[in-house]
């Protein structure tokens, strides 16, 4: 027994001793591409994907393009946001197509590091805000208002907010303020997270199809919209200064913020085509919205949907490609 | 997936354990729970006085916000400057994908027909004709469903993470089978490994590793190596006592031993070992892809985010397929060893393989003369769009107006304000030193004190890390599952017992349960029962129920056939038979089934954060989705806390006393 484990040791010692030795290199963490990536000679492209369908329209667009126009290999990464701009700075994404907005991020990548760098423009403007949907707003014009809301907390009672309304929040990969907005604007409700934008667009769905009320955290573009009409509740103005507050004092609407692009350092030098391409990559929301609207309300995939877009609309896609 | 399978060996013992000894026991019950009342009447006063009753005081809590956030900056900052990164754990990444690439590369050279021929070809060697065919035609069902591509970059992750899990676990078991004292080190390691649930720990193997493939391996070798290692030590220690002493006196040396007479009688249990391996391993490739993992995984994933189920289940059925087909086919080489070959002396022993190896080397060859290297696009069909309109009627009938049951939704928010509210409040009102008594009493009774002692500080762990609050919510929402899974499991089981064809007809549906991915039904219960704690709970029966009654029926049939006859010539009836006899006999394996429930439950709702289930399971999302490591990291060590807690408080004692023995 004893002989044996000295023997083991001895083995595992040896081993150790032979992977020091061996990998006495320097690995590099900041490049490392997917195994899958195409087989070399083969131009690629990975692009991150978020959870929403907008930024799905956004790649699923461009990686027919890259494909068919360009010659590219395209590699999808579904990720979340913040893990999304980790893996941009490590060079295991090229491009992020749709950003909403991540100060912090942008100041260590962007600024501090220099591993990421600005794509401009996507050409949609994103905005959040609280929706109630439009069936119950015609019905109650003045719902519309914040001040209103507490008048109808007890209408938007459901088993998860107890006694108070509910306010249905989505994924926690989402920017919301809406647990200090509804202490601070002192509202009777509760913020409900559903957890992902799938279980709250069903939930939503589900709501919609018995026309019941609801209030709920949303986003613009968005293609719900076409399938379930809602309308934005106001909320106190948004302003600088109140942005500027700690985030558990914040009492105002949120901005409106021009979605951006970013891409990879290394890969806008030496990224040739795709690079300029990602770079120009540049449409509105009524684009986005045709073609997230296919994905998801008519459950085309989304390589279908951007072939019809791109057929229908050669004028907007030319100029990216110049 | 698999955890049922993976605490596994553990026959029912029918016959032992009742009569005069079942008194003996009773006692000391007694005597530890008066033990229990004194030490409550000396340290409640002291400690009520000192801070208070209700949930967990302030005081003793520790706040790790701060240093989680300082490792945080240190990681981002150093990750690409630091030794410890560019000569550690990028030589581990870039092994990892240059591995993965290797395979993936090797599968697709092979092409679809050469794959699978290959498969069908291995499964024919190690498992007969019969799950040959099987293999052939799950390979083509995943080709015909569009997802080739996909299927072979998931099989390339898990030949890596396989091998890896393998590798790690045969050095574990092997240290722990030769040992007694590294065996008692490592057995709260691997009990650990297994309770926890895997999204816990996929945060810090992020921030490292970054998304993608290395990580996802990383975590899923976590997650799939203790049984191999289990096994592994279970096997040696094992082995027949006569053997290895008619081997010393041989002379041979402890190698010798090990290799000649220990490892091959092991044989079963290091197949074993990789069976349960194998599954683990599956189930974690589609968390996995959480982190960008890619494949079937992340195919699944992005449905679920287009609240597309069609999509969803057509990425779902190949990792179905590819569990049944590993499953059978490690089961049934299992089953064959020791066995003597069939078939005519053509086809044995190495002639076999090398037959095989040809006929796949044939195949391969004629697929890249046709250029068949990726399935044709035009050979495939779309079930996503009838899926959709099937669930659509399903939720359109079902969500409200059922007469006499009332609809899904109702019942949701009967089962929340009825169920969960009350036992939430409850546990949220309990004194905080009385949940640890509560605890403490369930434990000691059905295990030792040292069992006791653990789930005590285990609870206490989650007060002193700040989450006590959040801990108890999710807590109410296991018990209330449990509950469900418990009345259906042991329902379904008892019939399944009494009849061979409902038995039989239940295998393929508790197969396809047990492993499709949680991420396709998600969708589903969300229409069914709306945002909230239900759909968790809905989700997390329909994961632990397969576990539970494939455990009970085993045990249920398992009872001493003797016991059962006497029983019926004293002129039982059926249902005096399985009160008075197959329950009394079943109880170790019932007790197994109420663990196994419990630990299923809890994975599921934690994934339950994704459709609102809120507390530990939000946090663990949300710390995944911000990159904050203080939130993700402390609700996921209060989930490892949770499990370990209830995993001691209703560990069967049989396995306990096995195992010490």
């Amino acid at each position: 027994m004893n002989r044996s484990r000295t023997r083991l040791l001895v083995a595992l010692a040896s081993a150790t001793a032979l992977l020091t030795t061996a990998g006495c290199g320097a690995a590099d963490m900041t490049r490392q591409a997917s195994p899958f990536a195409a087989p070399a000679g083969v131009k690629t492209v990975t692009l991150s994907v978020q959870s929403w369908v907008g930024a799905q329209a956004n790649v699923a667009v461009a990686e027919q393009l890259l494909k068919e126009e360009l010659g590219y290999r395209v590699d999808l990464v579904q990720t979340d946001e913040v893990p999304a701009w980790d893996a941009l700075s490590q060079g295991r994404v090229d491009a992020i197509l749709e950003d909403w907005g991540h100060p912090d991020q942008e100041k260590l990548y962007v600024e501090e590091k220099k591993t990421i760098v600005r794509g401009g423009d996507l050409g949609v403007t994103g905005h959040i805000g609280w929706y109630v949907p439009k069936y119950w707003a015609d019905k109650n014009p003045d719902v519309t208002d914040w001040k209103n809301l507490n008048k109808y907390a007890k209408e938007l009672r459901t088993a998860e907010s107890g006694g108070k309304g509910q306010l249905m929040d989505g994924s926690p990969s989402y920017v919301t303020n809406d647990v200090a907005l509804v202490k601070n604007l002192d509202l009777d409700y509760k913020v409900v997270f559903a957890g992902s934008e799938a279980a709250q667009i069903t939930q939503i769905q589900q709501f919609a199809k018995e026309k019941k009320p609801f209030l709920s955290y949303w986003y613009q573009p968005q293609w719900l919209f076409n399938e379930v009409p809602m309308v934005e509740v106001k909320l106190p103005e948004y302003t600088e200064e109140c942005a500027a507050k700690a985030p558990e004092d914040i009492d105002c609407a949120y901005p409106t913020t021009p979605l951006q692009k970013f891409l990879n350092a290394d890969f806008v030098e030496r990224g040739g085509d795709a690079a300029d391409f990602l770079k120009k990559f540049h449409w509105s929301e009524q684009d986005q919205n045709e073609v997230s609207e296919m994905i998801a309300s008519q459950r085309l995939s989304p390589e279908e949907a951007a072939k019809r877009w791109i057929d229908r609309h050669p004028d907007v896609w030319k100029k990216w490609l110049e | 997936m698999a955890t049922a399978q993976a605490t596994p060996v553990r026959p029912a013992r029918p016959g032992t354990g009742r009569g005069p000894l079942a008194a003996l026991r009773e006692r000391p019950a007694a005597g530890k729970l008066l033990l229990l009342a004194l030490a409550a009447v000396l340290l409640v006063p002291l400690a009520h006085s000192r801070w208070g009753g209700g949930i967990w005081p302030d005081a003793l809590t520790a706040d790790l916000s701060g240093p989680l956030g300082s490792v945080t900056d240190w990681i981002v900052s150093n990750r690409d400057s630091h030794p410890l990164f560019l000569y550690f754990f990028g030589h581990i990444s870039n092994a990892v994908v240059l591995s993965v690439r290797g395979v993936y590369l090797v599968l697709l050279a092979l092409g679809w027909a050469g794959v699978t021929v290959l498969a069908a070809a291995v499964a024919w060697r190690v498992a007969g004709i019969r799950l040959a065919l099987t293999a052939a035609a799950s390979f083509l069902a995943c080709g015909l469903l569009g997802m080739w591509v996909p299927t072979m970059q998931t099989l390339a992750l898990m030949v890596v993470a396989v091998l890896a899990s393998v590798v790690l676990g045969l050095l574990l078991g092997l240290a722990a089978g030769l040992s007694d004292r590294t065996f008692r080190v490592l057995r709260p390691v691997l009990d650990t490994m297994q309770v926890l649930p895997a999204f816990a720990y996929l945060l810090p193997v992020v921030l490292v590793f970054g998304i993608g493939v290395p990580g996802a391996v990383l975590a899923t070798v976590v997650y799939a190596a203790p049984p191999m290692a289990r096994l592994t030590a279970l096997g040696l220690r094992g082995a027949d006592g006569g053997v290895m002493e008619a081997v010393t006196s041989l002379g041979a040396t402890g190698r010798q031993r090990l290799l000649t007479a220990r490892l091959p009688l092991a044989r079963k249990e290091l197949l074993l070992g990789l069976n349960q391996t194998i599954m683990m391993a599956l189930s974690m490739a589609v968390i996995a892809s959480v982190i960008g993992a890619g494949g079937l995984g992340d195919r699944v994933y992005q449905a679920l985010s287009a609240v597309d189920v069609g999509a969803a289940l057509a990425a779902g059925i190949p990792i179905v397929l590819l569990a049944v087909v590993l499953d059978r086919t490690t089961e049934a080489a299992g089953r064959r060893i020791g066995t003597e070959p069939t078939g005519p002396a053509l086809l044995r022993g190495w002639r076999g393989w090398g037959l095989a190896a040809l006929v796949a080397a044939a195949v391969a060859f004629a697929g890249r003369l046709t250029d068949g290297r990726v399935w044709p696009d035009d050979l495939t069909v779309a079930i996503a769009g009838p899926v959709n309109t099937a669930k659509d009627w399903m939720v359109d009938h079902l969500y409200t107006g059922v007469p006499v049951v009332g609809g899904t939704a109702d019942l949701a928010s009967h089962f929340t304000g009825g169920v969960l509210n009350p036992l939430r409040s409850g546990l949220t009102g309990l004194p905080w030193w009385s949940v640890l008594l509560i605890v403490a009493a369930l434990a000691w009774t059905i295990g030792t004190w040292r069992t006791a002692a653990t789930a005590v500080l285990a609870m206490a762990a989650i007060g002193v890390l700040g989450v006590w609050e959040p801990s108890m919510d999710t807590l109410s929402q296991v018990i209330a599952a449990v509950a469900v899974t418990l009345v259906l499991g042991f329902s379904i089981a008892i019939g399944a017992a009494r009849s061979e064809r409902l038995e039989k007809l239940l295998r393929p549906v508790l197969d396809v349960f047990q492993t499709m991915p949680q991420f396709v039904y998600l969708i589903p219960v969300v229409a069914l029962f709306g945002v909230g704690r239900a759909p968790a709970a809905a989700a997390a029966v329909v994961y632990a129920l397969p576990a539970v009654v494939r455990i009970t029926t085993q045990g249920l049939r398992g009872v001493d056939p003797a016991a059962l006859e006497g029983a019926r010539s004293l002129g039982a009836t059926p249902g005096q038979q399985l009160r008075q006899v197959q329950i009394p006999l079943a109880r170790p394996s019932l007790l197994l089934a109420v663990n196994q429930a419990v630990v299923l439950v809890l994975a599921v709702v934690i994934i339950g954060g994704l459709v609102g289930s809120g507390a530990l399971g939000y946090d663990v999302v949300f710390g995944l989705a911000q990159g904050d490591l203080a939130t993700g990291l402390v609700a996921g060590a209060a989930i490892v806390c949770l499990g370990l807690m209830l995993d001691r408080v209703t560990q069967p004692t049989a396995r306990r006393q096995r195992q010490e023995s």
